[in-house]
């Protein structure tokens, strides 16, 4: 019989939760959300990689392109504490549902020695793309 | 009489546990003579990953260990890098292991407490401890940014910080949760049908608790005083820290002890919070490990114990990990024999089991 006020109460009152997909809640600003890359920033060190616990990012240095798999992606922001450009930005907010699945490609300027730096800058055309599989 | 016996297959997919635990009853009539169990049906081989993941990648490991009590994985595993490297996290880093700790013993023992409701019928209580459970999962995901994987702890300290007005956000958020656990209080302890399904069901004596082995509030609810946490790792050593212990022996003991460690471990929340002090939140770390490690903590079903080797290298050579589970088998099945079948669910959730932390 002790429930009973508060089974009465809650009877009468408003539900707890929320009619999610129709009404959202504020995202709270340290929610570990989604992962971009500013990738005019981005020197491609590879840093990112090696501290990735699942190797959802994959760097080629060479080419100039950043891969990450959203699918295998932990969202344990090791990698944005790590960036040492800090071109990695998580956001508070998760991703949205998909029903295939994709790994986002960036392309930036290719990391390139002193004397060909110059020659490196006229094909930065920074894009995103997300290739589907 | 002896064709009167049945077996009754209880999981590994059952309404009552979502985990996978199967035990064979053998009953006659309805009264349990045997249990048989068998583990071993979510088995992820994680324990092998240290040689394929460096030291520092394994802590987002260890946490997925356990899906309720990821934190204190982390937490034991760093201490016990730290202490095989020689090196202590900062003050600051310490009070807030505990806090992220004691948050994590929180929801996991009021999700126990709304499955437990569930167990005996009661599922306004259920609904309801879920409902104020909701608080703590919003601090969890407001200060470390998930509601249960946490990713809080590091080799040599924690990776977030508490802001003053978070502190205040989240002192105001306990208060309401204190107000939720008053409501419920005289129900989970005091009513008459919550006590006829509960008392004298599932009885484990004192000596038999100790022989047996059994760990955490199954342990304290036969009367013995035993917690990792008087040990005094993190800052547990600071803080005003007083085992719970009920000597009945029974799952309303062991009920009550956890019910009783919420309001102990919200006390520990404020009183860390008040006094948190000013310092860096990790300290450097000298190369990688070397040599062997031991270190215990508490979790909300008992002692976990990490064992680790390694070896100079990134990469560990080997990691043991034993749960609170793990000890609390036997001492569920020397409780079962002997009991009604409709008590059977009561009996087995008041050891909280968790399969996943057991088999890994």
């Amino acid at each position: 019989m002790y429930m009973l006020k508060n089974v009465l109460r809650n009877l009468s009152g408003k539900p707890a939760t929320r009619l999610y997909p129709l009404e959202e809640r504020e995202p709270f600003p340290a929610y570990r959300g989604v992962i971009t890359n500013e990738v005019e920033k981005c020197i491609f060190c590879n840093s990112c990689a090696r501290v990735c616990p699942t190797d959802a990012i994959t760097v080629d240095a060479k080419a100039g392109q950043w891969h990450y798999d959203p699918f295998l992606c932990v969202y344990c922001s090791a990698c944005v504490e790590k960036c040492p450009t800090k071109c990695l930005v998580q956001v508070p907010t998760h991703r949205k549902p998909s029903v295939v699945k994709f790994r986002v490609l960036r392309t930036g300027t290719p990391r390139v020695k002193k004397s060909a730096a110059a020659k490196g800058k006229e094909e930065s055309g920074a894009e995103k793309k997300a290739e589907q599989e | 009489m002896s064709n009167r016996t049945t077996v009754i297959p209880f999981g590994p997919q059952h309404p009552v546990l979502p985990e996978p635990l199967h035990i064979k009853f053998v009953v006659e009539d309805e009264t349990v003579v045997g249990a048989i169990p068998q583990l071993g049906f979510v088995h992820r081989g994680l324990e092998s990953l240290v040689r394929t993941k460096d030291y520092n990648q394994m802590v987002f490991v260890v946490e997925r260990i356990c899906g309720i009590c990821s934190c204190i994985h982390a937490n034991c595993y760093c201490n016990a890098l730290e202490n095989m490297m020689g090196i202590t996290a900062p003050p600051r880093a310490q009070f807030l292991r505990v806090i992220w700790s004691e948050l994590h013993r929180i929801h996991s023992h009021l999700l126990w407490l709304g499955l437990f409701a569930d167990a005996f019928g009661f599922e306004s209580v259920f609904q309801q401890f879920w409902r104020i459970r909701e608080h703590v999962m919003d601090i969890c995901e407001a200060t470390a940014g998930n509601r249960v994987i946490l990713s809080v702890n590091v080799v040599g300290g924690v990776r977030r910080d508490l802001a003053p007005d978070q502190i205040r956000w989240m002192l105001g958020r306990l208060d309401e949760l204190q107000k939720g656990m008053r409501e419920l209080t005289n129900t989970m302890l005091d009513d008459y049908t919550v006590q006829e399904r509960t008392r004298g069901i599932g009885y484990l004596s004192k000596d038999d608790a100790r022989l047996l082995g059994a760990a955490g509030p199954t342990l304290r609810g036969s009367g013995w005083e035993i917690d990792e946490r008087m040990h005094g790792y993190a800052a547990y050593n600071d803080l005003n820290f007083i085992p719970v212990v009920e000597n009945d022996g029974d799952c309303y003991a062991r009920a009550k002890v956890r019910f009783y460690e919420v309001l102990h471990a919200m006390d520990l929340i404020r009183e860390a919070l008040n006094r948190l002090p000013e310092s860096e939140l990790t300290v450097k770390v000298p190369g990688n490990p070397d040599g062997e490690a031991v270190f215990r903590v508490e979790q909300p079903r008992g002692e976990l114990f990490y064992y680790i080797r390694a070896n100079g290298t990134k990469y560990l050579e080997r990691m043991r990990v034993r749960t609170p589970t793990f000890a609390n088998v036997p001492p569920l099945l020397h409780m079962l024999p002997g009991c009604k079948l409709p008590d059977v669910p009561v009996i087995v959730l008041s050891i909280d089991p968790c399969i996943s932390c057991t088999e890994r």
